[in-house]
């Protein structure tokens, strides 16, 4: 069978070996743990903490602030320190609530294990899984709940999860669907029943051949499961790229999957929609992967959310060189933070350290108009028409050329032969257009 | 056969000249002598200070829609009278306005910095990455942002890289305030010159080591104290001046430990 994929795209080097070989590993409970207020898409969460409190793991600490919004827990068990402003992996400051271990490591007495979990009520999995607080675990962030929530009028017949991971460096989530595959299918079926979708698809980058055996064999009684293996290229696991190729269905611009009957999850969020179910646990551990040639053993961990960037790296032995960037997310999309004193969030899929011969200069040059960013913009976007509206601050005229279904992929970026900050010159430009918006 | 051509083409132009001719009277819109007037009195730098689309919407508003006259800040008392004059009304002129820079860190190479940035080089995008490079979150960017977006080149950079406002050249547009992204310039008005050098809210040791620069609001509160009719509020560290209250005395700047207010009058020339 041929592969599929959708148009436009690159090809950066995956960089993966440094780090699929190695088997997912328990990251011990920190000494303290820093967790973001606003970690997801939508209103930041409320806290219901003081400081001074003792909270225990897994404890709510900040409740959901509106319908697109999640509840927030703390992963250990000790006292409230601090709750003001931190860095965070997003590359701003923004309002956190820091939690001093106690080293007693008690969990709430909520944890349950119902192994009936597929026949409960789609209301009570909803329950559970917004009280879970679970996010999408690919980079969004976007609540789980929302997703899992349809309008009437917009039936969903297909849930699709994404196991693409087509940024290069990471590999959490190809870790864990090696070592968690009935997890994830449970996850599946739960998300399925959910919004009684009648297929369930599988989409993994041909990169990941062992991933797909895997699930190929799980799947292979299975009338309405299966694997889509899909070709090696980025941005593949981009939410309308993925449903593209899985089903060649087009996402209206400026509209959401479920317009067109999809909805597609991370397989990391399947895995907290399971554990939510089952257990009744809270989303308060993701898998991240900390990886760089500089890294002295690169390594998957399954880390507590809030842990220190800088703790990380040390459990994985620091690293060869000095530190020149470190960045939050993968190399393509992910954001260059200034300090490693930075907490990691729900969405934190990895950290990528580069050393100081890693970076190379990139001083503008003039366009040469040889129209790369347009082969490879996977929106089917001018990069270079927008990007030359936004420097001659013509925020209008960028809008017109349709700024806002720019999903910052980097693509046009990586191909400018001139090196223009395509990406930072539109995301720059977004601000701005957003701004008028709001003037209207 | 040429005789045939020239009286068709006679009769032709004939013709049309009379159809342009009519189209001309019948068609005729009447434009107010006195548009035309104003607009040339305006300085024509199409700055939008008076909120207008450019000095021609500005000319339009006053005929039309009784805009304000007093509203272009780069005309100044001369311009105003000339269209008191056109418009045949009272002047009433508002005291000239300059920008002052609240702010004498000098951006990138003066203030200590949280990392190198190494994107693109303008406020509003250094503002993205964690809020700018410096180590004070309040100070100034240094990527010029306002001295790029100045119509009247009133800005000069001296070697310390700091943005020095030439006071006979600003003529108050209020183009740099909107383009500074961390709201450093104010429009104060010109014989009410004293001016706080800084707006960083941070507690006096914080606000000092952050800052590369020794003119530091430390906010001991002082001038607040001293002023004699207490124009200077403390608000969060920070020492604000109220302009309708202060009488230029100059205390607050004799008095501050760190000379971070300047206060003098200037000659109107």
């Amino acid at each position: 069978m041929r592969s599929k994929t959708f148009r436009g795209g690159v090809h950066p080097h995956d960089n993966k070996h440094y780090s699929n070989e190695k088997p997912i590993e328990e990251f011990p409970a920190p000494k303290r743990v820093v967790i973001h207020l606003s970690q997801h898409i939508g209103a930041p969460s409320k806290p219901i903490v003081a400081v001074g409190d003792f909270v225990k793991k897994g404890q709510k600490i900040a409740e959901a602030n509106g319908f697109v919004s999640i509840p927030m827990h703390t992963p250990i068990s000790g006292k409230v320190v601090k709750i003001g402003d931190f860095p965070h992996p997003i590359g701003t400051v923004q309002q956190a609530i820091e939690i001093e271990n106690n080293g007693k490591n008690e969990w709430t007495d909520s944890i349950k294990d119902n192994e009936k979990f597929l026949q409960l009520s789609v209301d009570e999995m909803k329950n559970q899984i917004k009280n879970a607080g679970v996010c999408g675990m690919g980079g969004a962030g976007f609540p789980t709940i929302v997703k899992l929530s349809p309008p009437k009028e917009k039936p969903i017949d297909t849930a699709i999860l994404n196991g693409v991971e087509c940024e290069p460096f990471l590999t959490a989530d190809h870790r864990l669907m090696l070592e968690k595959p009935d997890e994830i299918i449970a996850g599946l079926r739960i998300i399925m029943k959910i919004l009684n979708a009648k297929s369930g698809i599988i989409g993994i980058e041909l990169n990941k051949k062992d991933a797909i055996k895997i699930f190929k064999n799980k799947l292979k009684n299975s009338k309405n499961m299966k694997v889509v293996p899909l070709k090696l290229r980025y941005p593949q696991g981009a939410e309308k790229q993925l449903i593209f190729a899985a089903t060649r269905r087009k996402v209206p611009a400026g509209g959401l999957p479920m317009d067109i009957g999809v909805v597609v999850q991370n397989v990391g969020t399947a895995l907290a929609i399971y554990e939510a179910v089952r257990y009744n646990r809270p989303c308060i551990k993701r898998i991240t992967t900390v990886t760089g040639e500089i890294v002295k053993s690169p390594k998957n961990l399954r880390v507590p959310i809030g842990t220190m960037i800088s703790d990380m790296i040390n459990y994985c032995d620091g690293t060869n060189k000095n530190i020149a960037k470190i960045i939050s997310g993968g190399p393509m999309m992910g954001f260059a933070i200034p300090t490693s004193e930075t907490p990691i969030t729900k969405t934190t899929s990895g950290i990528v350290l580069f050393g100081e011969d890693d970076i190379i200069d990139t001083t503008e040059q003039v366009c040469l108009r040889c129209g790369r960013c347009v082969d490879a913009c996977p929106m089917n976007l001018t990069p270079t028409f927008i990007v030359e509206n936004v420097k001659n601050q013509n925020y209008e005229e960028a809008k017109k050329v349709n700024i806002l279904d720019c999903m910052e992929c980097g693509s046009c970026s990586f191909v400018c032969p001139s090196h223009i900050q395509l990406i930072q010159w539109i995301k720059l430009g977004k601000l701005e257009v957003g701004k008028l918006k709001k003037k209207e | 056969m040429i005789s045939i051509a020239i009286i068709v083409l006679g009769c032709l132009g004939i013709i049309f000249g009379i159809g342009l001719a009519v189209a001309s009277k019948k068609f005729h819109v009447k434009i107010d002598p006195k548009i035309e007037q104003i607009e040339k009195a305006l300085p024509s730098v199409n700055c939008g200070a008076c909120g207008f689309p450019g000095c021609a919407g500005f000319a339009e508003a006053i005929v039309h829609s009784d805009a304000e006259i007093n509203l272009c800040a780069p005309g100044g008392e001369e311009c105003v009278h000339e269209i008191a004059k056109i418009m045949g009304i009272k002047a009433s002129t508002k005291e000239r306005k300059i920008a002052v820079i609240q702010c004498q860190s000098g951006g990138i190479n003066n203030t200590f910095l949280k990392f190198e940035n190494t994107g693109i080089e303008t406020c509003q995008a250094a503002l993205i990455l964690s809020g700018g490079q410096n180590l004070c979150k309040y100070g100034c960017l240094g990527y010029n942002d306002c001295v790029r977006v100045c119509p009247f080149d009133a800005f000069a950079i001296d070697k310390n890289n700091m943005r020095i406002v030439d006071e006979n050249k600003c003529t108050g547009c209020g183009k740099c305030v909107d383009a500074c992204p961390k709201d450093l310039i104010q429009l104060i008005t010109i014989s009410k010159k004293v001016n706080i050098l800084c707006m960083s809210h941070d507690k006096g040791k914080m606000a000092k080591t952050s800052c590369g620069n020794e003119t530091v609001c430390i906010g001991c509160g002082i001038c607040a104290k001293k002023c004699p009719v207490s124009a200077i509020n403390m608000e969060d560290n920070l020492a604000v001046i109220d302009y309708e209250e202060c009488v230029v005395c100059g205390i607050c700047a004799d008095v501050c430990p760190t000379n971070a207010i300047i206060a003098k009058k200037i000659e109107e020339k």
